[in-house]
């Protein structure tokens, strides 16, 4: 596991072995364009095969993000090489309300609630 | 001339439904051009965990009772994620020349919390908003959603944040569009959560 970017309050952390990024923290960035770095990991990260998205540990997300997300699953499912899986906690409020909205973008997205 | 698009409430109103007056309320205020944007940005999440934190104070909470303790947490990332989506668009269509403050005020009923957040825009900006704002209330909220999340990529994401109070969180928008003496627009979104 190394973490891959870090700001202020959040972490963006890269297990090669498990094909697993994990973001924590709090993030508010302004605008896409904030969001830029770490879209570009994600969507780097892994050409073809399995990936895991761990947003367990992510507490408070904006509406930027929720658009960052949003276009990664949609680069994902155009692209049609890489299985996607989503892990997201039932205890962090934004997730229960927003982070299903996911999986009507991708149907083939696997998306796991713990 | 003044212009409102859905129920827009005034803090002495007793609600629509008629739950009574509003008990507690605060209202914060921020000059646009006072620091520069980088600076401010860090304030609209200072702004909105404070706001969250004041509001819990006075919701009951048990701490035997796990379904009054997810009530709670539930409440607390609701009043968060609005105040802090309402902050970033108030502050990211502020019109630095006009000399009004962006302001962010909250109030608390039996049964529901008002957040009324104003700003002060260019006209041409303002008439824009005003366009996406009459999109979204003749429209289905599911499907301006999804239109808007495929979208994030040409939009930046821009209106996703109240697209997403009305479908994920259940709030009720309603707006009121101002045209200023000297030129530009007061633009007042007002959102209630029921709780």
């Amino acid at each position: 596991m190394e973490t891959v970017i870090t700001g202020e309050s959040y972490s963006l952390d890269w297990n090669p072995e498990t094909r697993t990024a994990a973001l924590k923290g709090i993030l508010r960035l302004n605008g896409l364009e904030e969001y830029a770095p770490i879209a570009r990991f994600l969507l780097d990260a892994v050409p073809h095969g399995s990936m895991t998205l761990d947003l367990r540990g992510l507490e408070f997300l904006n509406s930027s993000g929720i658009a960052t997300l949003s276009k990664f699953v949609i680069e994902i499912r155009n692209r049609k090489t890489v299985d996607l899986t989503v892990l997201g906690s039932k205890a962090v409020a934004w997730q229960g309300k927003s982070l299903v909205n996911l999986g009507k973008l991708m149907p083939a997205l696997r998306m796991e609630f713990v | 001339m003044t212009e409102f698009i859905g129920t827009f409430e005034t803090p002495d109103d007793v609600g629509s439904e008629g739950q009574g007056p509003f008990r507690e309320g605060l209202e914060l205020a921020f000059s646009p051009s006072s620091v520069p944007l980088k600076q401010r940005w860090r304030n609209n999440g200072l702004s909105a965990d404070f706001l969250a934190d004041y509001v819990t104070t006075f919701l009951p909470r048990d701490q035997n009772d796990p379904t009054s303790l997810d009530r709670h947490s539930e409440i607390r990332g609701a009043v968060n994620y609005i105040a802090n989506e309402l902050l970033e668009n108030a502050m990211k269509y502020s019109e630095e020349d006009l000399a009004h403050p962006t302001t962010i005020r909250l109030a608390l009923r039996a049964d529901s919390i008002l957040f009324t957040a104003a700003n002060s825009t260019g006209t041409e900006r303002g008439q824009a908003f005003h366009d996406f704002v009459r999109e979204l209330t003749d429209g289905d909220p599911a499907e301006i959603y999804v239109r808007q999340l495929e979208r994030a990529a040409e939009t930046g994401g821009s209106g996703l944040g109240l697209v997403t109070m009305i479908n994920d969180y259940g709030a009720t928008l309603a707006w009121r569009f101002e045209n200023l003496a000297e030129g530009g627009m007061r633009v007042t979104t007002q959102v209630r959560l029921e709780i």
